[in-house]
């Protein structure tokens, strides 16, 4: 089996690609404006909601039990899905789910596919698959083509466009579309992406779309969307694919009470998206005239067995953890090098893969918890983060240049000091002796090797002459039996 | 090669074979807000409120009767003298000397020339200006509501909720074929989050109320 996530196997890691990306300031720019409206607009309409508490809580239960119980629902859900009329295909990772969609594309002799916004596919890399086999993908969602047309990756989960502003989004469209004289005016742009795709839509006979939520009781799938360019390729083609992550299931329609609520606030600061289309199977004068599921593992189902781990399949992918996040706020998305990028993808990616990739992923994070509070579902971001940083190190112990690297020494021989009492104190000593060498006026500034990483940045206080230990020492001589 | 179904299966029945039995469907904790705290006329004076937060028209009536001349109404803001509904769409609630087309399964490219559709819901929610379509008789197909870019929706004024959860359970949403839920017209603010109303949905939402 071959888990693949994006382009994660090629990507740079995460130290070195947020090194470039913190020298390009038009992207901090743009990144830390789009950040700033959603986080503003998201806290005033959680604001408004009396119990946004108790829908988390909900939520966070919901998805906790579903997972606990995901084949009894993804069989629920795969039955009453065939019986409206749908049919359900498996797939074991993203190679399979890409031959499944292609041969359904062959099989109903299709060309091309218009898309709307799927993360799943992106995740399986399904585009460079079609293309590979001569069919056209067109994206519809604005972001999306932005980022299709400029040969570009997502960087952020609900608007992967945002690294981009108003004048590369024209040169991009001028030179796609073929239109010299657009201007940037967001409206223009706007209506020149209406333009292009609607012929698309009235023409295109094969639709794929991924899927927000997918509710076992009814076998219906929920799309949640703003442009109409989901409900354009939900129910204009003759065929509709969708392609969902087997974490997406929800035991019944009332769950979405709880979904629907927080998902809009949570991603975009909206009351409620434009709109949300819900659809069961076929149905004859209304839509599609074939409906098929891919329900795709590509690693989750490895994400089931710990109980932290599987937390991560709650995600239901708002992206206001991304929004929260100081580190994102500095690095955008594609330093993560991962179409899930932010804390969320610092500790999707890496696990999908099962560490194989993406190992400094659990690092990129202050773990601060801002993400965890914004979460709608209460995903525990920095607890996981932890775990995982736990899981990378016991990993690289586990080899030779790992158990006899700088840092593994390092971080025994401290291992060492903090056990025992004598060794912790004959260690201060040391250091008291050491640390003179690199005190500037009273700070230590400028530390050798790996603590330089430390000092490159900020200052440090150096130990001082009376340690804590000393000090509490020649207090119980001078004061026999203390105040106690 | 194993049966993908099977092995995916397997896999997650391996994976969560000693992990302790948590809480069932029915304990899941729901205290959230079921129900709406608002009377009648506070929730309509709140859906009202967030119709316009969406740029939405509204044209109020009070009898059944007068809902003709609010259609007319809504069309002439528009300067359209067309209107596109659904087959089972009463004729009494069309003004005269209008041009009625009927959505008698019109081709994509039929629907394609037409500006305005007239259609009813099946229940609105006032705290998030949400109108909520099951695509039966004078509601119309899901397609009819797509193309043209002006729709002009009929909310009768029982059919207004406060929230969500009591309006989806009102109208039995689980048992339909197909849902479509309306806030505002279509937008995007994937530019510069610059909202920019009008995609590819209808650019005008405009909403009768009456009753």
């Amino acid at each position: 089996m071959s888990v693949r996530v994006g382009k994660t196997s090629t990507a740079a890691e995460f130290p070195s690609a947020a090194k470039i990306a913190l020298k390009n300031d038009q992207l901090r720019k743009n990144v830390h404006h789009a950040t700033n409206v959603i986080r503003n607009k998201r806290a005033l309409r959680v604001e408004e909601m009396p119990d946004w508490q108790l829908l988390r809580d909900a939520a966070s239960a919901i998805k906790a039990h579903t997972l606990k119980n995901l084949d009894t629902y993804l069989i629920e859900f795969e039955r009453n899905c065939e019986l409206a009329g749908g049919k359900v295909h498996w797939a074991r990772d993203a190679d399979e789910a890409n031959s499944i969609a292609l041969d359904l594309i062959r099989q109903y002799n299709g060309t091309e596919v218009i898309k709307v916004k799927t993360m799943t596919s992106d995740e399986i890399q399904l585009n460079p698959a079609l293309e590979h086999a001569g069919i056209t993908p067109y994206e519809t969602d604005l972001a999306d083509m932005i980022v299709q047309m400029g040969n570009d990756e997502p960087s952020h989960i609900v608007v992967p466009a945002l690294h981009r502003n108003r004048f590369e989004v024209r040169d991009i469209f001028r030179e796609t579309m073929d239109l010299p004289d657009l201007t940037e005016q967001p409206e223009e742009l706007t209506g020149a992406a209406r333009t292009y795709l609607r012929e698309r839509f009235l023409n295109v006979k094969i639709g794929i779309s991924g899927a927000n939520f997918a509710i076992a009781e009814t076998g219906g799938v929920c799309v949640v969307e703003s442009e109409g360019n989901g409900r354009m390729c939900l129910t204009m083609p003759d065929v509709l694919i969708s392609l969902i992550g087997v974490e997406k299931v929800i035991p019944r329609f009332e769950d979405l009470d709880v979904f629907l609520q927080l998902l809009p606030r949570s991603a975009t600061g909206e009351r409620m998206n434009p709109y949300n289309s819900l659809w069961c199977g076929v149905h004859e004068g209304d839509g599609p005239k074939a409906f098929h599921v891919i329900l795709l593992d590509n690693g989750r189902t490895k994400l089931l067995h710990d109980e932290m781990e599987r937390e991560t399949l709650a995600c239901i992918r708002c992206g206001a953890c991304l929004n929260a996040c100081p580190v994102y706020r500095e690095t955008g998305g594609h330093a993560y090098g991962s179409i899930y990028s932010g804390p969320i993808g610092a500790i999707l990616s890496p696990q999908l893969q099962s560490l194989e990739h993406s190992r400094s992923l659990p690092y990129a994070s202050t773990l601060c918890g801002a993400c965890y509070e914004v979460c709608p579902v209460k995903i525990n971001i920095p607890e996981i983060l932890i775990h995982l940083r736990g899981r990378v190190v016991r990993e690289d112990q586990a080899t030779l240049s790992g158990k006899l690297g700088v840092e593994n020494l390092a971080m025994q021989g401290a291992a060492m000091a903090f056990k025992s009492e004598s060794r912790y104190e004959a260690a201060q000593k040391l250091v008291q002796i050491g640390q003179g060498l690199f005190e500037r006026n009273g700070q230590l500034t400028n530390l050798p090797g790996m603590a330089g990483a430390w000092t490159k940045f900020r200052d440090l206080k150096p130990i001082p002459k009376q340690s804590f230990r000393d000090w509490w020492k020649s207090r119980e001589t001078s004061k026999p039996g203390g105040e106690a | 090669m194993s049966n993908a179904r099977e092995e995916i299966l397997g896999r997650i029945r391996s994976a969560l074979k000693d992990a302790p039995v948590g809480p069932s469907y029915e304990e899941i904790p729901r205290s959230y807000d079921r129900k709406g705290k608002l009377d009648h006329e506070a929730s309509l004076h709140l859906l009202k409120d967030r119709l316009l937060d969406y740029d939405s028209d509204i044209v109020e009536v009070t009898h059944e009767s007068e809902i003709a001349s609010a259609v007319a109404e809504a069309l002439q803001r528009a300067s359209e003298q067309q209107v596109l509904v659904a087959e089972a769409f009463p004729a009494a609630w069309l003004p005269s000397g209008i041009d009625v087309v009927r959505d008698t399964q019109l081709t994509t490219q039929q629907l394609d020339g037409l500006a305005t559709v007239v259609t009813t819901c099946e229940a609105a929610v006032s705290a998030t200006g949400t109108i909520i379509l099951v695509h039966e008789g004078a509601q119309g197909r899901r397609a009819i509501t797509l193309l043209p870019d002006h729709h002009i929706c009929i909310v009768a004024r029982s059919q207004v909720f406060e929230l969500w959860p009591e309006a989806v359970a009102a109208i039995d949403a689980r048992s339909r074929y197909a849902i479509t839920t309306i806030s505002g017209p279509s937008a995007t603010s994937d530019i510069e989050m610059t909202r920019i109303r009008g995609v590819h949905g209808p650019r005008r939402l405009s909403v009768i109320l009456y009753g």
